[in-house]
């Protein structure tokens, strides 16, 4: 995010140096645990080993990062189901630019939803990397030194499972859950390794990408189908001409 | 440091007194179910206690009631499509809602609204505020036994939220904020009878404090109970005016980089040191009037100018991944935004301030009596959308 004052480019490098230092420090303290990072526009993200997943916690509480903002996972898998797409009228005039404005007449382009051609199905990972198809991502905050970091992890595509954080931060104890629930994975020493929101025989991780949305299955989008004529315009197809 | 002391003194003396009448008088231990639907929810939360005598031994939340799979169905939506979604997670403050949304997604874009557009967002997100606080002003009283408060509470957000729907459309899901602006510019008149209901707001917020304030039955029910010490708080996730009653001097709209206008207004954030059901409540109501105020100097310094920024007719938002957070009335708010080109976004990461605040219950309810339940439950201040999402 850059700010709305002239100074904004100023301030943007000054938060990159803060957050290259910070990798510096968490590389320092980790080691060969750190395996890929990204700045980007104020912000850091940390690939960190599986394996040091829970020293990386440690690590992170000890350089006063004290707030638990959440933590969750992502499934890299492409989409399997309709995809939004844009959908386009005959005559359609270039969409990218934006000459006159923001009224685009409903004759025009319009985004909606369409069932796409098959995906490659490679998996395109996102910032500083990843191997697997499944990760974890968590979020620090220094509540002393106001900055904030994204700490990610590769887990296993048969067996996703990785050690708790419950031990460091209490309020990962929820995040766990709902990431057990919603992905499947597996938190090693959570106290109580339950699910949050649904109910106990729930089957399927919702969350993972090859686990189908069922309304769009029972009913798809029906995108530019879906456009209503005024009353004045109408006419009833029983009435006959 | 010394303040965090005294908080966690006060809080290991009272779970000592509880151990050491647990020991005196044994009792067999009954489960008493809350819920799912009871007034102090807000909605369907269900608490299960074991109880010894009075007293919590452990308690556990069950939510998911209104659990709706935002972050499955963000998937399958372009990003303008979303904010109507997303309106519903707090539900009573939902412009604040749209903002860090829109904000992650034009940070992906490389998109800046324009000034006067930053500003109305701010206008709107501080009204939004107002709304939902001015609620649990109320609302607090109501939980202790106290009428009046509730109604006065209705009777004076009416007015803010007359406000919002008089410029927007939308009394509760406004819908208003796009990527690269807003969708409309104010109505006519709007800043008169804005300036008019801040006026109406601050006294509506005196007059809680005459009601509540030293009243010796609000007092004797809030002070000293659901103690949290400021290092657990923040160790659970707990943000917004539950962590600053904990002496936590931290507010995003200070403390972040965001193009929104705070940084140009005049403001205080405010702080207690006691972090009880007393101090969450007493910090609440200073930040509404507080918001009142930057209200009354976001319409005075209000810039001129266009709205809506250039963007493209079909918002594709180029690959990469954002993390935008703000202050919301609840507490900090985040979207984390996985994008990989194209209309939709291929994963949302929805961070609510209700989930991480309602994860301390298990922890702050042990050794409680059961009617301080209520209390605690109500002072954390919750909506049920923002825990369930």
């Amino acid at each position: 995010m850059s700010s709305a004052d002239p100074t904004a480019t100023g301030a943007n490098t000054a938060t990159d140096d803060r957050h290259q230092a910070l990798l510096e420090d968490l590389t320092s303290r980790l080691g060969d645990a750190v395996v890929g990072s990204h700045i980007r526009n104020g912000d850091l993200w940390v690939r960190i080993r599986p394996d040091g997943w829970l020293r990386a916690a440690q690590e992170c509480k000890a350089m006063s990062f004290d707030y638990f903002c959440y933590l969750s996972g992502i499934d890299w898998l492409p989409h399997t189901w309709p995809n939004p797409k844009v959908i386009e009228a005959p005559g359609v005039v270039d969409t990218e630019s934006s000459d006159d404005g923001a009224d685009a007449s409903p004759q025009e382009a319009e985004a909606g939803f369409e069932t796409d051609e098959p995906s490659s199905g490679e998996i395109v990972t996102g910032f500083a990397g990843g191997d697997t198809r499944f990760q974890v991502l968590a979020r620090l905050y220094s509540t002393v030194r106001h900055i904030g970091l994204t700490l990610k992890a590769d887990l296993d595509d048969e067996t996703p499972s990785i050690q708790t954080w419950t031990g460091e931060y209490p309020g990962a104890d929820w995040c766990e859950r709902e990431t057990y629930e919603m992905y499947g994975f597996e938190f090693v020493g959570h106290p109580n390794l339950v699910k949050l929101y649904l109910p106990g025989e729930f089957e399927g991780f919702p969350l993972r990408k090859d686990f189908p949305l069922l309304a769009r299955e029972v009913k798809p989008w029906p995108g530019l189908v879906d456009v209503e004529l005024f009353p004045d315009t109408y006419q009833d197809p029983a009435e006959g001409a | 440091m010394a303040v965090a002391d005294q908080q966690r003194i006060s809080y290991i003396a009272s779970q000592a007194a509880d151990v050491r009448l647990n020991v005196e008088l044994q009792t067999e231990e009954m489960t008493l179910n809350l819920g799912p639907q009871h007034p102090a929810t807000h909605g369907t939360l269900r608490i299960i206690a074991r109880l010894d005598g009075e007293q919590v031994v452990k308690a556990d939340v069950v939510c998911g009631y209104m659990h709706r799979g935002y972050e499955k169905l963000t998937e399958v939506r372009t990003y303008p499509q979303i904010t109507t979604l997303i309106n519903r997670i707090d539900w009573l403050s939902s412009f604040a809602n749209e903002v860090p949304f829109i904000l992650a997604a034009e940070d992906l874009m490389e998109v800046e609204a324009p000034p006067r557009a930053q500003w109305i967002r701010t206008l709107f997100f501080e009204l939004s505020r107002i709304a939902n606080i001015t609620l649990f002003i109320g609302e607090m009283g109501v939980q202790l036994g106290a009428i009046t408060p509730v109604f006065f509470a209705f009777r004076d957000r009416e007015y803010v939220l007359n406000l919002i729907e008089s410029a927007t459309g939308g009394r509760f899901h406004p819908n208003f904020d796009r990527i690269g602006g807003i969708k409309d510019d104010l109505p006519k008149g709007w800043i008169a009878e804005t300036k008019d209901a801040m006026r109406r707001i601050r006294g509506y917020c005196d007059e809680l404090e005459d009601l509540l304030m030293g009243n010796e039955i609000f007092e004797a029910r809030t002070r000293g109970v659901g103690v949290i010490p400021a290092d657990v708080g923040v160790s659970y996730g707990l943000s917004g005016a539950n962590i600053r009653a904990s002496g936590v001097d931290w507010d995003l709209r200070r403390d972040a980089p965001s193009p929104l206008a705070w940084k140009e207004l005049d403001w205080k954030v405010w702080t207690h040191p006691d972090g009880d059901s007393f101090a969450r409540y007493w910090v609440r109501l200073q930040e509404t009037r507080e918001a009142t105020l930057m209200v009354d100097q976001l319409l005075d310094g209000l810039p001129s100018g266009p709205i809506q920024a250039k963007v493209p007719r079909i918002i594709k938002v180029p690959a990469g991944e954002a993390w935008a957070h703000t202050e919301n009335p609840l507490g900090e708010m985040g979207y984390y935004i996985v994008s990989q080109g194209g209309l939709g976004p291929f994963r949302v990461k929805i961070r609510s301030a209700s989930f991480h605040n309602i994860s301390i219950v298990p922890w702050l309810l042990k050794g409680v009596y059961v009617p301080d339940i209520i209390t605690i439950l109500s002072s954390l201040y919750f909506i049920l959308g923002d825990i369930d999402r």
